[in-house]
Order: C-alpha cells, then sequence, then structure tokens
C-alpha cells in the first residue's frame, strides 16, 4: 500500500507547496492537500504535515488562530491514534498551540528576526524522525523565524515528551559551514 | 456593553519586547524605571447574553495562551 499523507494548509501558509512537493519526492505519492476548514482528514493517513509561514498573519500569537481551526481537532484525534505529525517552523507554533507539544514559543530574546543556518548535533536518532542520521553527526538547519524562543513547561519533560524535545541540541562549538541564507 | 481583557506575561516569563521599551525609555534621558513588561489589551463589545463562564472560556482558550500569560476581565459601565 503507498503512503498516504497530508499537508494542511491555512490561510497565510506559504511552505505548504515546498512541503507536499518533498513529500512526494520522497515518498513517490503526491500527499492530500487539506483545508484548514475542513473537519475531517483522508482516511489511513500515515504521515500529516503541518507547513511553515504566517498562518492569520501571526495575529494575537504565532499559531493561536490556526490551532483552533476546525481541522486541528482532527489532527489532535488522528496523534492520539498513533499517527506521525510533523510540524515546520510555523506549523510547530500551532502544534505548542494546539496542545499537542508542551511549552510555548515565545518572541526571540534579542528581538531580532533570525535567518541563518543554524548548527545541531543528533542528540537521539531513535526515533521516526531522526533515524536517517547517525548518532552525533552535525547537521545544519536553515531557520527564519522571529518566535523561537522555546519555552519548555513543565520545565523538566518527562517521557515521550523529552526524548521529541530532545532529538537535537546545539554543538558546543559548530565545524559546520554556512550554506545559502534560508528564505524567509 | 464593552469587556476589556487584559492580556500580560506570566513572572519569570522573559519579556523581550519590556526589555527593548525600558531601554528606550531610557534613551529619552529619562531614569528611575525599575521595570518593564509589556501585554496587550483587547475591548470585546458583548451583548448582555454572554456568561461570565464565556469570556473566561474565551480568555482561556484563545485570547492568553495559559502557558505563559494571565489575564484579567474588566467589565465596563454600559
Amino acid at each position: 500500500m503507498s503512503f498516504s499523507s497530508a499537508v494542511i494548509t491555512f490561510p497565510g501558509s506559504n511552505c505548504d507547496r515546498d512541503m507536499a512537493d518533498a513529500l512526494e519526492k520522497v515518498s513517490g505519492t503526491a500527499p492530500h492537500r487539506v483545508w484548514h476548514g475542513d473537519a475531517e482528514l483522508p482516511q489511513r493517513l500515515d504521515f500529516i504535515a503541518l507547513p511553515g509561514g504566517f498562518s492569520y498573519g501571526d495575529y494575537l500569537r504565532s499559531g493561536a488562530m490556526a490551532a483552533r481551526s476546525p481541522i486541528m481537532q482532527a489532527v489532535v484525534e488522528a496523534a492520539g491514534r498513533g499517527v506521525p505529525v510533523l510540524g515546520v517552523c510555523n506549523g510547530f507554533q500551532v502544534l505548542t498551540e494546539s496542545g499537542l507539544l508542551p511549552g510555548a514559543l515565545l518572541r526571540n530574546a534579542g528581538m531580532n528576526f533570525v535567518c541563518r543556518n543554524v548548527a545541531l548535533t543528533v542528540e537521539n536518532n531513535q526515533s521516526l524522525f531522526t533515524s536517517g542520521y547517525t548518532a552525533g553527526e552535525e547537521i545544519l538547519i536553515p531557520v527564519a523565524h522571529h518566535d523561537g524562543n522555546y519555552l519548555p513547561m513543565p520545565k523538566r519533560l518527562t517521557g515521550w515528551k523529552a526524548k521529541a524535545a530532545w532529538l537535537f541540541v546545539m554543538p558546543r562549538k559548530s565545524t559546520a559551514r554556512p550554506g545559502p541564507l534560508p528564505g524567509c | 456593553m464593552k469587556v476589556r481583557v487584559f492580556v500580560s506575561l506570566k513572572n519569570g516569563v522573559l519579556d523581550p519586547q519590556g526589555r527593548a521599551i525600558h531601554h528606550a525609555i531610557e534613551g529619552l534621558g529619562i531614569h528611575g524605571v525599575q521595570d518593564v513588561r509589556a501585554g496587550k489589551m483587547i475591548e470585546l463589545d458583548v451583548d448582555a447574553s454572554v456568561t461570565d463562564d464565556q469570556l473566561e472560556t474565551m480568555c482561556k482558550q484563545l485570547l492568553a495562551n495559559m502557558v505563559i500569560e494571565n489575564y484579567r476581565i474588566e467589565r465596563l459601565a454600559a
């Protein structure tokens, strides 16, 4: 059976097409495109992806409105059944706002919009999202955000939440060479 | 009836916006301001049928993020 995935689009999502193209490239099957106002997800999904962007113009708080949109109830239920959910950038903010992930993302401590490549060390490669890496490998991730200051809550996470939160860490000394800057 | 909801960051949550405002106040040459915390005020015009419980629900589920923020509801006299 072919891989079945869904990309959720909110008003203001701007990386949904990139995400759909990437999913099709790696899985060989085009993902379902799901609108935020839909109440139901397609049946038998293997994977759900929430893209980046500026859903609802980041009004109130980043991801706050999107987390209350009709489709998110279905996403929360699917996650509860064990369907893997990936939130990238604004999609991650939607996941914290919906309560699927613990904690919150605050305004960047330096008040600046951060747009650069960040070197990370793979701390845990025993997960679905990191099993293609080797433990301790250093990777380069492009970031572009104004609210990327993650505040875990409770401060000491336990169980799967701790494992999910610490897949990567910032290395003490980066050896990765910076590449071209990410698009915002 | 007008209702005002004041949303503020909880104590201990870093407030870079407040810090930047504090810095700008000092730039005006005014000293003696010990700390600045920035929040937001949301004004709602509601029917009399909207209950206190419904206002609480609005605040807890949408207007404030209870992980990092507190809220205070103020009903204004008609």
